[in-house]
């Protein structure tokens, strides 16, 4: 993959606007956002409501993703392009989402929502009608998509990314600074994992670093391009970012996002933990 | 302020205040909430925290630690920086006013 494969730019979404084999999906954080106003032809999906198992701490199956892109008149042809608030973040976990079930050709609106807003570009309210798809999944790609064991497994030997605030990397708070802080985690990060905020690889407007700069980024804070990575956050978003810059962008092959996160990894008895502005060795503690 | 309403959304009926360091308020141009713009929370080093979009009548709100922060606000055609300060058990308020 790269950056020509995975992201378009707002002239290329003006131009295919009736283009029937590219659907916009936006996805954001604040599901209410569509109401406000979105890219015209549009469709929402609700990153909880749409992507989250109604009971236990995983996303739908397969035959409920399924009916989800049919109901939404995606189909396995379709071009999907993503895009969202906040740096995409949301919307980038949905591509990785999209790419976990096998769909072909997902691409992200670079800058998303803010940059589409920022430069005074039009959004409607009416909501598009797409016939119905009958939509045929692939199995999860468990190759983009690590579990908890493997990640303690990796502890010292793989690439770890923790890709949260520097605040909660040290674990002075636990949640990002625009959430209530949650007590159910212990606080810290797993220990040997390098902190690298996803933000650091936007723009203040949204839009992704350029090659060089993404590649010196992650190079210079002791990422090893050689090696297997496995990417985590709080629960797996903002590590979907970080994935699709190592993965999509920077055409890493072996990179994972960690969803359990740091709300799984930090409940956990009897794991390493290390506290404070420095990866640890392997056994944690202070560091 | 004509048609702006200052404090930030509507708190959470599970927001325990005490533990909290809040920090909300309302982006406006020439009086009026600005409802497209952007906040970011940077912390003291610059480094980027969290992002929020304001809402319908130009609101947002941050859950920060205490400390000094800065919010840098975007929003078409305009960008503005702002220091505050906030502590735990206490809400720092504040109007950011854009240029018209």
């Amino acid at each position: 993959m790269s950056r020509s494969d995975s992201l378009v730019d707002a002239n290329w979404v003006e131009a295919h606007r009736s283009d029937p084999n590219v659907v916009l999906v936006e996805v954001d954080e604040d599901t209410q956002a569509y109401d406000k106003g979105h890219i015209a032809g549009a469709v929402r999906i609700d990153w909880k409501d749409d992507l989250q198992d109604r009971v236990r701490r995983d996303f739908v199956n397969k035959p409920e993703f399924e009916a989800l892109l049919s109901s939404r008149g995606i189909g396995n042809e379709h071009t999907v392009v993503f895009y969202g608030g906040n740096n995409n973040w949301f919307a980038s976990y949905a591509y990785w989402y999209f790419k976990l079930y096998g769909h072909g050709d997902v691409k992200l609106l670079d800058g998303g929502r803010k940059r589409w807003e920022l430069d005074s570009r039009e959004l409607v309210t009416e909501v598009p009608s797409r016939p119905a798809t009958s939509y045929v999944a692939q199995e999860q790609d468990r190759s983009i998509r690590a579990f908890r064991q493997e990640v303690e497994d990796a502890i010292g030997s793989v690439n770890l990314i923790d890709v949260r605030s520097p605040d909660e990397y040290a674990g002075r708070i636990l949640a990002p600074a625009h959430l209530p802080q949650e007590q159910s985690q212990r606080p810290g990060h797993i220990p040997t994992a390098v902190n690298i905020p996803w933000s650091k690889a936007a723009n203040d407007d949204g839009t992704f670093k350029s090659d060089d700069e993404l590649r010196a980024l992650y190079g210079e804070a002791g990422v090893d391009f050689g090696q297997d990575t496995i990417a985590y956050c709080r629960i797996g978003e903002r590590s979907a970012h970080t994935w699709f810059v190592l993965h999509e962008i920077l055409g890493q092959t072996s990179v994972r996002n960690y969803d359990g996160s740091w709300t799984e990894y930090g409940a956990l008895v009897g794991v390493p933990i290390s506290l404070g502005d420095n990866p640890g060795g392997p056994e944690g503690g202070v560091a | 302020m004509c048609g702006a309403v200052a404090g930030g959304p509507a708190l959470p009926a599970n927001v325990d205040l005490g533990k909290e360091a809040i920090i909300q308020g309302i982006v406006t141009r020439d009086g009026h909430p600005v409802p497209n713009a952007y906040v970011r929370l940077l912390d003291k080093t610059g480094e980027f925290t969290a992002e929020v979009p304001t809402s319908a009548t130009g609101q947002f709100r941050f859950f920060a630690g205490p400390g000094t922060w800065t919010l840098r606000t975007l929003a078409p055609g305009a960008q503005a920086d702002r220091q505050v300060a906030a502590a735990l058990g206490s809400i720092a308020e504040l109007e950011i006013v854009l240029p018209a």
